[in-house]
């Protein structure tokens, strides 16, 4: 790893304003888990980490914390750790598919350095990406090596021109709880959806979110729940534990007089972005809630899938996982 | 697998923590972690450098009591925290710790690289649930531990074994190998 100054500053602005004025060497440093990972790897090498864990006042104090919020929702700073998250047992059911994203991710030690910033704004996982010899797309070169090489755990979802999935697992689950996210910028904070952090490689294959340089995520502001509100998360991976998953689901939705209403699909590890899926929310909002229904609603979620030539098996397993998370929501028993 | 010399840049910042309830102080480079401050500089070698990268769980240590991977921990990320390392988990006297006479008992160490790692992440859990602990549970405080020798069973069968012995319930022969 290439030596660096750590630079620690009380204030969110001045934090910002450090980064701002130098963004190509210099860099914030939250929980640090893939930041360390990606420079020990040789692909970033900082020559100052500016510590967020050093801001004070206020600012920090919203970073540091999970709280209901006065409109009836509930906020959740930027620095608070997945392990912190997974075991906040105030915070309603009505979101539990946040915690269960939070709680799954990783392993219990990297949940307990890992934080919810990092998590959303990790960059990927791609092995073509992370291999320091290789200039991909991603990294500013002219084709995205997945396309021609072993892209089985590649994107199945988006067409490109990156074939890289997201690697948040909080992020299916921000994008179907209809989160916010605040970010300080140079105008002070501003909130906006969840999903509009997130930037399609259409964008700029580069990079993976919307923040401009120097801009800092402050908090995940999780709207007030509907009455009667029901969230799921639910992943495959292809081992237990410690893996990152091959496809996840997230749903949020109420059951009133029989049917699903004020439903949110998401997908996740199968786009570049966390994926959400109006296919599978057009078959469901109105439908009594079944087994049929949801595997109607996972064929139509997957039906818009272009995969690669070695991860067409993520299609149906793409499907049954959100059948699972829809069953899990709703409360439907799993067909024998 | 040599480790770096010691700080003495002039970017060196003084740490100040709590070392297996030891008070050190010691100037550490910010780039350096807390696993290398560990090994090189204060000659902890218990925690092990295996992928150092945060996939082997090797190095877990633990920072005001929960389980923490030191390869991933700038060593600065220390200050004022307790760090508790495989070194600190028998008694003052020498004695070992329950989960250490276990994992003798159940022959759970092969190698032995990965075992320092797996005695911090499973001391974490068996703290926090001051009772037997579950077969499940265990194989979840250890999901960040990697061991390539023993296939995991007779590790699972120590930490249920040491949770056991420690609160009243474990096999006859433990107990009086304990007793002794």
């Amino acid at each position: 790893m290439n030596p660096f100054t750590l630079v620690r500053l009380p204030t969110l602005d001045a934090a910002r304003e450090r980064v701002s004025a130098e963004p190509q060497r210099r860099t914030f440093r939250a929980g640090g888990i893939d930041l360390l990972d990606r420079m020990k790897e040789g692909l970033d090498a900082p020559d100052e980490l500016i510590e967020l864990h050093a801001i004070a006042g206020e600012h920090g104090a919203r970073m540091r914390g999970i709280a209901a919020t006065e409109d009836g929702g509930w906020r959740i700073g930027a620095l608070v750790t997945l392990g912190q998250l997974a075991g906040y047992d105030d915070l309603p059911p009505a979101y539990g598919a946040i915690k269960d994203a939070a709680g799954n991710a990783a392993t219990p030690s990297i949940r307990n350095g890992a934080t919810v910033g990092g998590n959303l704004l990790q960059r990927p996982r791609c092995w073509y990406f992370r291999h320091s010899d290789l200039l991909c797309l991603k990294k500013g070169g002219y084709e995205c090596l997945a396309v021609s090489g072993d892209n089985r755990f590649n994107a199945i979802l988006g067409g490109g021109p990156s074939f890289i999935v997201h690697p948040s697992s909080l992020g299916s689950a921000v994008v179907a709880l209809d989160a916010k996210v605040t970010i300080a910028g140079e105008s002070g904070l501003r909130t906006i959806p969840a999903d509009q952090l997130f930037a399609p490689p259409t964008v700029d294959p580069t990079r993976e979110h919307t923040l401009a340089p120097g801009e800092v995520l402050v908090s995940v502001d999780l709207p007030p729940a509907l009455p009667g509100q029901r969230s799921a998360y639910h992943f495959a991976k292809e081992k237990q534990s410690q893996d990152w998953p091959l496809a996840e689901a997230s749903v949020r939705c109420t059951v009133e007089g029989g049917v699903i209403q004020d439903l949110r699909v998401a997908l996740g590890h199968v786009a570049p972005i966390p994926w959400r899926s109006k296919e599978a929310e057009d078959v469901l909002e109105g439908a009594a809630p079944s087994a049929e229904v949801f595997a109607k609603a996972a064929q139509a979620a997957l039906s818009v899938a272009e995969p690669l030539e070695g991860n067409a098996y993520k299609v149906p397993l793409a499907q049954g996982v959100l059948r699972y998370a829809l069953h899990f929501a709703t409360s439907t028993p799993l067909p024998a | 697998m040599s480790g770096p010399s010691p700080a003495s840049a002039p970017d060196a910042i003084l740490l100040r923590t709590s070392i297996n309830g030891d008070a050190v102080s010691v100037a550490v480079e910010p780039h350096h972690t807390l696993l290398e401050v560990l090994r090189y500089q204060l000659d902890l070698i218990g925690s092990k450098q295996g992928c150092d990268k945060g996939d082997c769980g090797a190095c877990t240590v633990q920072i005001d009591g929960k389980p923490a991977l030191a390869c991933l921990t700038l060593a600065v990320h220390a200050e004022g925290r307790a760090v508790t390392t495989v070194e600190g988990l028998g008694d003052a006297h020498g004695g070992c710790h329950p989960l250490q006479d276990a994992f003798d008992r159940h022959d759970a160490a092969q190698c032995g690289f990965c075992t320092p790692g797996i005695l911090m992440s499973a001391d974490s859990l068996l703290r926090r649930n001051p009772r037997p602990v579950s077969r499940d549970e265990v194989r979840e405080a250890l999901a960040g531990n990697l061991c390539r020798c023993t296939g995991y069973t007779k590790i699972l069968d120590a930490v249920v074994d040491a949770s056991e012995v420690m609160h009243g319930h474990g096999s006859d022969d433990a107990k009086k190998e304990v007793a002794q």
